[in-house]
């Protein structure tokens, strides 16, 4: 019998819901394991489901420094979405839709993935070409996409402002309907069951202090709760990854820290039911189930390790969800809060072995790591077990600098505040 | 955050563009070394505290300032027009 299946629901019901077991044990650190994952979020977790249930490595440990999935995971706007213009994106982000749609079911864990569409608004008719070309990559890589008219999209979205002397007057939108939106939360608690219940320790408010070396090599962890071996170390740590390297002896990477805020306005009816994106600026945005509009726009734009952001860009969020919805305006905003982006050079991720022996990195997700979390723990636990990349991840190398072979799906060069 | 511009005084930050990392030095033009280009252009100390780094008070009096702002707290420590700074004189 599935741990929790509606059975389980009515059994434990008669016995006063004294027996639900813990959905992952607080095991104290073991001195040594085959592999240590830094990084108790969405990625870790993932990757060390998968090295358990995909590869059969289950002598695995993932720390944490704070509580499981105190980063990242608990603070991005929740959005699913493949709809990319270059091949590898499209490879990539595609494979981790469709890991999405059979997630529930593979955990065992409602992580409450909705396909409620993303629809992309372009607001010129430069705009609508790129558009209609990305969604037609997105079609010929395997996807969905579908162009939907400005008359289209007054039937689906009732609240927009359509009208001719709209401040960016809409002239249609890209809608990938497999894409949505889903329980950020879950997801990390339903991966972290799955590795709990396949053996992985997990191993909460333990930081890493420095790593354990023979010559170049590195062979564990030190940490808070003491030394730690393993044959191989993979870190996963997103918005860290300068600080984790720089215990590692790296003080140079392809990375930037930034900061990115994200917002939740009170409760409403039912106001819209897809993700909505505005061309005009840079806005994403959809309703949660409780009522409240969560929503972004762009990253602070200066480097940043404080979980917190400044009020330009709060202000410029909030104008450009005004211009969307106008009848917003009057909404009070409930919680605003910020995240640590670990925004690479091209504005793509990096899932690698190395970059020293022993060691693996996954890092360099942007905005975009949410979405990538079944496609990357796939990935990356691909690579620590074969010691090869799976073919999702061959182009996502660190190597890619140095061979001129970026992924800059924006085309904004070196510049990683604007990816 | 407010950034203390040395021609106008202390200026909110949206009058600000960032121009990033200040400790870059780019290699002789002429040179083939890939390796030094590579870290010119990618690679990033990318420090959790104290970064020097380059802003230009855009909606101001467009000067180009090197700042040392603490990238845990966003403290600034110090501003300094850039150009005097790249000349070996005054720094920041």
């Amino acid at each position: 019998m599935a741990e929790y299946s509606a059975l389980s629901l009515l059994k434990n019901a008669l016995t006063g819901n004294r027996d639900w077991k813990p959905a992952w044990r607080k095991p104290d650190p073991r001195p040594a394991y085959d592999v240590i994952i830094v990084g108790g979020g969405g990625h870790g977790l993932a990757t060390a489901y998968y090295l358990a249930a995909e590869h059969g490595i289950t002598n695995v440990a993932v720390l944490e420094k704070g509580w499981l999935g105190s980063g990242n995971i608990g603070r991005n706007t929740t959005i699913v979405r493949s709809n990319y213009l270059l091949p590898e994106s499209i490879r990539f982000y595609d494979f981790s839709v469709k890991l999405w749609e059979n997630l529930s079911h593979e955990l065992n864990y409602n992580v409450m993935f909705s396909q409620r569409g993303v629809l992309n608004l372009a607001h010129s008719p430069g705009q609508a070409d790129a558009y209609i070309r990305r969604g037609n990559a997105m079609r010929h890589g395997g996807g969905d996409a579908d162009w939907l008219t400005r008359e289209q999209i007054a039937r689906k979205v009732p609240g927009l402002d359509l009208s001719a002397s709209a401040r960016f007057p809409v002239v249609g939108g890209l809608l990938q309907k497999r894409a949505g939106t889903a329980r950020h939360d879950a997801v990390a608690w339903g991966y972290a069951r799955g590795a709990d219940r396949r053996g992985v320790d997990i191993i909460e408010n333990c930081e890493v202090t420095g790593f354990l070396r023979d010559g170049d090599r590195i062979t564990g962890v030190s940490t808070t709760r003491g030394d730690i071996r393993a044959r191989k170390v993979g870190v996963a740590v997103a918005g860290s990854t300068g600080r984790v390297l720089n215990l590692a002896g790296i003080e140079k990477f392809p990375i930037e820290s930034h900061v990115l805020q994200a917002f939740v306005s009170e409760a409403l009816k039912p106001f819209v039911d897809c993700v909505v994106t505005f061309g005009g600026g840079h806005l994403y945005m959809s309703q949660s189930d409780k009522g409240g509009l969560v929503f972004g726009g762009s990253l602070d734009y200066y480097n940043s390790y404080a979980q917190r952001g400044n009020l330009p860009t709060v202000e410029d969020v909030m104008s450009e969800i005004c211009a969307m919805f106008p009848s917003v305006a009057r909404l009070r905003l409930l919680r605003s809060w910020g995240g640590v982006m670990d925004m690479s050079m091209d504005g793509s991720p990096i899932i690698t072995k190395g970059p020293l022996p022993g060691m693996y990195l996954n890092c360099g997700w942007c905005y975009g790591g949410f979405k990538a979390t079944p496609a990357s723990g796939y990935a990356f636990a691909w690579t620590i077990a074969k010691d090869e990349p799976h073919a999702i991840n061959a182009p996502y190398s660190l190597s890619r600098f140095e061979r001129g072979a970026v992924i800059d799906e924006t085309g904004h060069g070196p510049t990683p505040k604007l990816h | 955050m407010l950034i203390s511009c040395p021609h106008c005084g202390p200026r909110d930050l949206a009058e600000f563009s960032y121009q990033g990392d200040a400790t870059r030095t780019r290699p002789d033009p002429a040179s083939t070394d890939t390796q030094a280009w590579h870290d010119y252009v990618y690679a990033r100390p990318n420090p959790a505290g104290p970064h020097r780094e380059f802003w230009q008070h855009a909606g101001g009096c467009r000067a180009h300032l090197l700042v040392v702002r603490d990238t845990l707290t966003h403290e600034i420590h110090s501003t300094a027009l850039a150009r005097p700074s790249r000349a070996g004189g005054e720094t920041a």
